[in-house]
């Protein structure tokens, strides 16, 4: 084993969004450094690796891919720098000299300090206007990875070697058998071993001994990867339908496997959709929990609800918008804040509604819906003529990206994770708030006999005003979590309106517990209906099942009992 | 709580009601007149685009009548009524596409140039013999008025009222919508059906047609007045009028409330299918966008702008509300939105009778809140 | 949108300004109205907005440079609210009663076929601006935005090449509507004939607006894991990208391994979204406002000017309006009146520089000629140009691809004089 210099583990930072660019600039100032600091075993020599470094920037995508193949094959360690740095578009031809150069960054946006690939010098920082950019292509970076993936069998990072064993897997090349098996003697992380035994296998199948080839079969056949599954279906048929494997008993043992990676895939899909499922079902829910306090409890017609959602996002996106240029440390804090001035921004103005024009339609419920519609194409032309009518960019914090891999490839993304998290945190906050607080037991008194809370010396009119905006303000909170995965535009409000009234009256107006039963349940119905008939279908098959149920109970899933619900 | 019938309940026609049928029918005969008749250097010329403009107005007109007669004298309020209107010119779009025959881009002599170009082979089965006039005339009023009859039958029989029964016409409405965008269902998808040629052989394109369209439009309105004032004058709209003040108690009594309510939903979809019918071809598309909710919330906005309860209102509400509309559009098309979202706000809160209420006495129709929610 | 006159907006205004010069501008002379019929209100106030100010902006450039015929011009604005019957009732409205020159206007199809009888029986001339499905040339329209051959065909031949990455497997997704429907038919009609059968090609259609995306995403991913290199064509509509984009990065879909071309996503698409995880996927468009040309950076600077927003991008239809009002102010004045029938008989052949070089030319299919460039995301929201034609390419009225429409021609000079003819309308004369 050669010794390779340690660096920071740039799988972490890399690729992210902008806020985080100049850190990846930072580390790969860092990883480019290091990559000289320790003098690693060069098995070629400097001309050689010149010239190989030099041929990057001749011709066109193709020759630079075969100049990508050809400096991986000369194994030098310095090829990782230099190949990273063209993957960033870091990678310069020097306009006066020619030389290929490595651009870290400099002081000014618009310099670059130029870095030697062979020798590692750093030059003064030069204007980039002298420097032309190496240009790629999604081909040209795929040819990196794969060479990258040869290189970085042995890294330091499991994640690198993680990605290095699938590059193997997918490229199927005998030749990185040997590397591939004296990797796995040293291999310690259990995920990276998993990975590298089933590009062995992968690479046998292809090219081993009958023999081997069942044995690679016997190993695939645990995996759930549908990737394996292609696999094997390939090696049972081509494309025109004519069988691959010419050994019988290997092909019958290619066949059950198959069958058994069918079977779990099989499950695993279905895991996967209930989890789409839940995931809907938990927008559904954030959509909806606010409208279930204005229209549920308090029983206005409420279509600015959506609007309320939409301030939501739009408070957001503009304090997102202070802390880029105030405070760019606290971006990873970005959401938690504004969860609370989403509340109180939305809270506020739903109360200005409330005092403004609803109150004067207590008991004319029908005619808030007049109001609030009014009150919607208000607000909505507001947003837009002082945030423009385009699309606004609400950014991700580093921990809500990504997406934690399940077997079978289904994908479970960490910012819908932790929108069914939040969901179902708000909903708690609020059955307590309406159960346990003084505020709550006020609210319950006034919407179930006004009268008599009102003679028992609450002041029902504030309770109204603050009822309304706590429906609106969760609304707000809503708009918080939308605006991860939705757009950010004035018609925010619009799509989730009917949705929303929908989860309310499925689930039973008047009953927090419906409105949670109901969003999960519209929402896994149409996760489980959608990959068979699609979405649209499913959607109106969806509706066509609430009318119909509505029908059987036509107070909802959950109805609240006694005479309060004819009032 | 309106328990006896004012002499304006019972009356035939009512003053507003007159003063409407008088502007209608006057429109119905100047309006041509000025366009067809009279020069263009007149000062009384009505111009083409006017015609089909006020054309529009009246469908819009009729369609609020439909939705008043349910919602101002039973107390259903429907947040699908676009739904109806919708199939009503949907009914009628199928008509004037095969009155299109081969004059289409790709020229087949059957059909519609959607088809052909989604590589239909053959006609759906639903659109046989819509070639044929009276057949698509019945359609228009026998497709809202069969999905009235199974939705309607179906909501009150199960005893679905108030806000329940709108948010579930609104639920129709938007499956409609969402069941129309597909171009599978093989109505032309977003497009919709558009690019009409003629009617009855008359050009679609020519003054004279545009005028008889108008005049058409005018007398649906008021046979569609009428009719609906007929039915709420008449003993069976006492019982409607009960329904709405106090349905438990008017069932305790023994009428067969879910029955009232059922003939005057089927009547009021059939109206709104007319109204659709005539918007058609004066507009000349129909498109799933009339499906959507907004549509149909609209619609009630008119009738809440005019005053509910009064039918007559809710035609004047409708005209005015699209006039409204109209002229900010194009006087000034970034802040309409306001002028607009501000009239229904301060219509709702400062005139709960609509702005005919402003002309109304004291007396007529009171008290509708509590009695209009239902629930 | 009061309008102001700019000193530096002369720049740029394709050589025009030497034309008129000399007549000085008259200030009692009647305006020439120029109609602008975008949404600014609904969904599509979104996209159309931005068309309805670079409009204002062009207008107020010509304005400052002398206006046309020694007359100004005057934009008239009308909201047509995404609502298409009020579009033919905006239309008939700014012809008959503002009685408009031209207008220029329209985004959707439908917005464009609502419109079109009214054009056609006022005989008015309408520019619209945005790439589309084809199958129409109405003597009353000119369309300044890609036909499918200038977008769809090229884009999916680069991704086929070598350089593009050699894709054998296709998804073809698209919003449920005549663009992607059109667009995917001509695709695959297109595929097959090179050599990719059906069994390669996975067709979807999603309802507008659709925004959980995450089973398409993962039916993606399946369809991909079959060991053939796999790429995907979106017609994808409006506002579902967004969500679109971010549930495909979500899921680790990156370009290398699965590349996504779009043919409905541009910079002002991009704008709502952090597109580092996006880098790499494709679009296939006339116009890259990351084109380094000087007429491009003047047009960028005149925009951001005009609009006081450094933030604000410019992207393809903005072009294509650049390009049919430069062409339309050129056609009036060789024509000398704004009369509709010498306008048109004056646009065939007019010439008009493109904001990324070279020279975009008018058919007389009513369709331009120009250049096709494919872009790849940046992590800076731009695109990148990867490849693009030698030179221009003709718009096709009627695709090649769908039998009922590749024998009809669109000309509307003599003989043909007609949109959708398979003969000409006049007898040919042999010379």
């Amino acid at each position: 084993m050669r010794t390779v210099p340690v660096r920071p583990g740039p799988a972490v930072p890399c690729g992210l969004p902008a806020a985080a660019r100049p850190i990846v600039r930072l580390c790969l100032v860092a990883l480019v450094l290091l990559a000289f600091a320790v003098p690693a075993g060069a098995t070629t020599d400097d001309d050689q690796f010149a010239a190989a470094v030099d041929a990057l920037a001749l011709g066109s995508y193709n020759d630079r891919v075969a100049a990508i193949e050809a400096l991986a094959a000369l194994g030098d360690p310095r090829a990782v720098a230099v190949l990273e740095a063209l993957m960033a578009r870091d990678l310069y031809t020097r306009k006066d000299t020619g030389a290929v150069v490595i651009g870290a960054p400099a002081d000014s946006r618009r310099q670059v300090r130029p870095v030697d690939p062979v020798t590692g010098t750093i030059g003064e920082p030069v204007r980039t206007r002298s420097l032309a950019k190496i240009r790629v292509n999604n081909r040209v970076r795929r040819a990196i990875r794969s060479a990258l993936g040869a290189l970085t069998l042995a890294d330091p990072e499991p994640a690198r070697r993680l990605d290095a064993a699938q590059a193997v897997f997918t490229a199927r090349d005998p030749d990185q058998l040997v590397p591939v098996r004296r990797a796995l003697e040293h291999e310690a992380d259990p995920d990276v071993r998993a990975a590298l035994v089933q590009a062995a296998a992968a690479i046998e199948l292809a090219a081993g001994s009958p023999a081997e080839r069942l044995a690679a079969i016997a190993v695939l056949a645990e995996s759930s990867d549908p990737a394996v599954q292609a696999l094997l279906s390939e090696r049972l048929l081509d494309r025109d339908g004519a069988p691959v494997e010419p050994d019988d008993e290997v092909r019958a043992a290619a066949a059950d496997a198959l069958d058994r990676i069918e079977q779990r895939i099989a499950m695993w899909r279905l895991v996967g959709d209930v989890y789409r499922g839940v995931s809907l079902g938990s927008v559904l829910l954030l959509a909806a929990i606010g409208l279930a306090i204005t229209f549920g409890v308090m029983g206005v017609i409420n279509m600015a609800h959506g609007e309320m959602v939409m301030l939501g996002a739009y408070t957001t996106f503009v304090l997102q918008d202070a802390i880029r240029t105030h405070a760019p440390g606290l971006f990873d804090w970005s959401l938690l804040i504004a969860v609370p001035l989403a509340f109180a921004v939305a809270g506020l103005v739903g109360i200005a509604i409330e005092r403004g024009v609803i109150r004067f339609l207590y008991g004319r419920p029908l005619e808030t819906l007049l109001a609030t519609w009014g009150l919607s194409l208000i607000l909505q032309q507001a947003v837009r003529t002082v945030f423009g009518p385009t699309n606004r960019e609400v950014g991700t914090p580093d921990w809500m990206q990504g997406a934690f891999e399940t077997a079978a490839g289904i994908t479970l993304t960490y910012n819908r994770l932790v929108i069914i998290v939040f969901a179902l945190a708000v909903f708690a906050v609020l059955l307590a708030v309406i159960r346990k607080s003084a505020f709550g037991l006020e609210m319950r008194a006034v919407t179930q006999n006004r009268r008599m809370a009102s003679a028992m010396g609450i002041r029902t009119g504030w309770v109204d005003a603050l009822t309304f905006g706590l429906g609106s303000g969760i609304a707000g909170i809503a708009g918080v979590a939308l605006s991860q995965i939705d757009n950010v535009s004035p018609n925010l409000g619009q799509s989730y309106i009917v949705d929303s009234f929908m989860v309310v009256v499925f689930g039973g107006v008047g009953n927090l517990w419906g409105t949670l039963a109901g969003a999960l349940s519209l929402g896994v119905a149409n996760k489980l209906l959608e990959p068979t008939v699609g979405p649209v279908l499913g959607k109106i098959l969806v509706l066509v099942a609430i009318i119909l149920f509505i029908q059987k109970r036509p107070r909802g899933l959950f109805a609240l009992k006694g005479r309060a619900v004819e009032a | 709580m309106a328990g006896h019938a004012s002499r304006a309940q019972t009356a035939p026609i009512d003053l507003g009601g007159a003063l409407l049928l008088i502007a209608v029918l006057g429109a119905a005969v100047a309006v041509p007149y000025c366009n067809l008749v009279l020069p263009p250097s007149s000062p009384w010329h009505v111009e083409g685009w006017v015609v089909q403009l006020l054309g529009k107005y009246l469908c819009f007109a009729l369609l609020a009548v439909s939705v008043d007669l349910i919602w101002g004298y039973c107390g259903i309020l429907s947040l699908g009524h676009g739904a109806f209107f919708a199939l009503g010119g949907y009914a009628m779009g199928m008509h004037l596409m095969r009155e299109i025959g081969d004059r289409g881009v790709y020229g087949h002599s059957e059909l519609p140039d959607f088809m052909v170009f989604l590589n239909w082979s053959e006609l759906p089965w639903y659109w046989t013999g819509f070639d044929l006039f009276w057949l698509a005339a019945l359609m228009v009023l026998a497709v809202p008025g069969l999905l009235a009859f199974v939705f309607g039958w179906l909501a009150f029989r199960s005893r679905v009222t108030g806000v329940y029964l709108s948010i579930m016409t609104q639920a129709m409405t938007y499956a409609l919508m969402l069941a129309f965008f597909r171009n599978d269902m093989g109505f032309g998808g977003n497009n919709g059906l558009t690019d009409f040629k003629d009617l009855l052989g008359y050009d679609l394109q020519a003054d004279a047609t545009r005028a008889g369209l108008f005049a058409a439009s005018a007398l649906a309105l008021v046979f569609g007045y009428l009719a609906c004032r007929r039915l709420v004058t008449s003993t069976f709209g006492q019982v409607l009028i009960a329904i709405r003040d106090a349905e438990s108690r008017t069932r305790f009594l023994g009428y067969r409330v879910e029955h009232y309510k059922l003939v005057a939903f089927v009547v009021s979809a059939m109206l709104a299918g007319v109204a659709g019918a005539l918007y058609v071809p004066q507009v000349g598309i129909i498109n799933p966008g009339e499906f959507s909710p907004a549509n149909s919330i609209e619609i009630v906005v008119w009738v809440a702008v005019g005053g509910r309860g009064t039918l007559y209102g809710a035609a004047v509400g409708a005209v005015l509300v699209n006039y409204a509309k109209t002229y900010f559009t194009g006087a000034m098309p970034d802040v309409w939105l306001f002028f607009l979202g501000g009239l229904f706000v301060a219509v709702t809160v400062l005139l709960p009778r609509g702005l005919t209420g402003l002309f109304r006495g004291v007396r007529g129709p009171s008290a509708f809140g509590r009695g209009a929610a239902g629930g | 949108m009061s309008a102001r006159v700019r000193t530096a907006a002369a720049a740029g205004v394709v050589g025009l300004a030497a034309l008129v010069s000399g007549a000085a501008l008259a200030q009692d002379a009647p305006p020439i109205k120029v109609g602008i019929l975008h949404s600014l209100s609904g969904t599509m106030a979104i996209s159309e907005t931005t068309l309805k100010d670079v409009m204002l902006m062009l207008i107020d450039r010509q304005n400052a440079a002398g206006g046309v015929l020694g007359r100004p011009l005057e934009a008239v604005v009308v909201d047509p609210a995404s609502n298409w019957p009020l579009f033919a009732e905006k239309a008939r409205e700014l012809i008959e009663q503002d009685e408009v020159a031209v207008v220029f206007g329209c985004w959707t199809s439908v917005s464009r076929k609502s419109v079109l009888p009214v054009f056609e029986e006022l005989n008015g001339l309408l520019f619209y601006p945005v790439q589309y499905e084809g199958e129409e040339s109405s003597r009353n329209v000119f369309y300044t935005g890609a036909a499918p051959n200038q977008q769809a065909i090229p884009a999916v031949e680069y991704l086929m090449s070598e350089d593009g990455g050699a894709a054998e497997r296709w998804v073809l997704l698209g919003t449920d509507y005549v663009y992607p429907r059109t667009t995917n038919k001509i695709l695959r009609a297109f595929l097959n004939a090179n050599g990719i059968t059906d069994a390669d090609i996975f067709e979807n259609y999603t309802p507008f607006g659709h925004s959980d995306w995450q089973t398409i995403v993962g039916q993606v991913k399946a369809f991909a894991s079959a060991g053939k290199r796999t790429a995907v064509v979106s017609t994808i509509n409006g506002d579902a990208n967004v969500p679109f984009y971010k549930e495909l990065a979500n899921q680790g879909i990156s370009a290398e391994d699965i590349p996504v071309v779009a043919f409905s996503v541009g910079e002002e698409e991009l704008a709502g979204l952090d597109t580092a995880p996006l880098v790499g996927h494709l679009a296939a468009w006339n116009y890259f406002m990351s084109v380094d040309t000087e007429d491009n950076a003047d047009f960028i600077d005149a925009w951001l000017d005009f609009i006081g927003d450094d933030a604000r991008v410019t992207n393809d239809p903005m072009e294509a309006h650049y390009i049919g009002f430069n062409m339309w102010v050129q056609a009036v004045s060789q024509a000398g009146t704004t009369d509709v029938d010498a306008v048109r008989q004056a646009m065939y052949g007019q010439r008009a520089r493109n904001l990324t070089g070279g020279v975009a030319v008018m058919n007389t299919n009513h369709h331009l000629s120009k250049p096709v460039l494919i872009g790849e995301i940046q992590d800076d929201g731009q695109f990148e140009t990867v490849w693009s034609t030698d030179g221009v390419v003709v718009g096709d009225a009627w695709s090649d691809y769908i039998p009922e429409s590749a024998k009809l021609t669109a000309d509307w000079t003599y003989p043909w004089v007609c949109g959708n003819c398979e003969a000409p309308r006049f007898p040919v004369t042999a010379e």
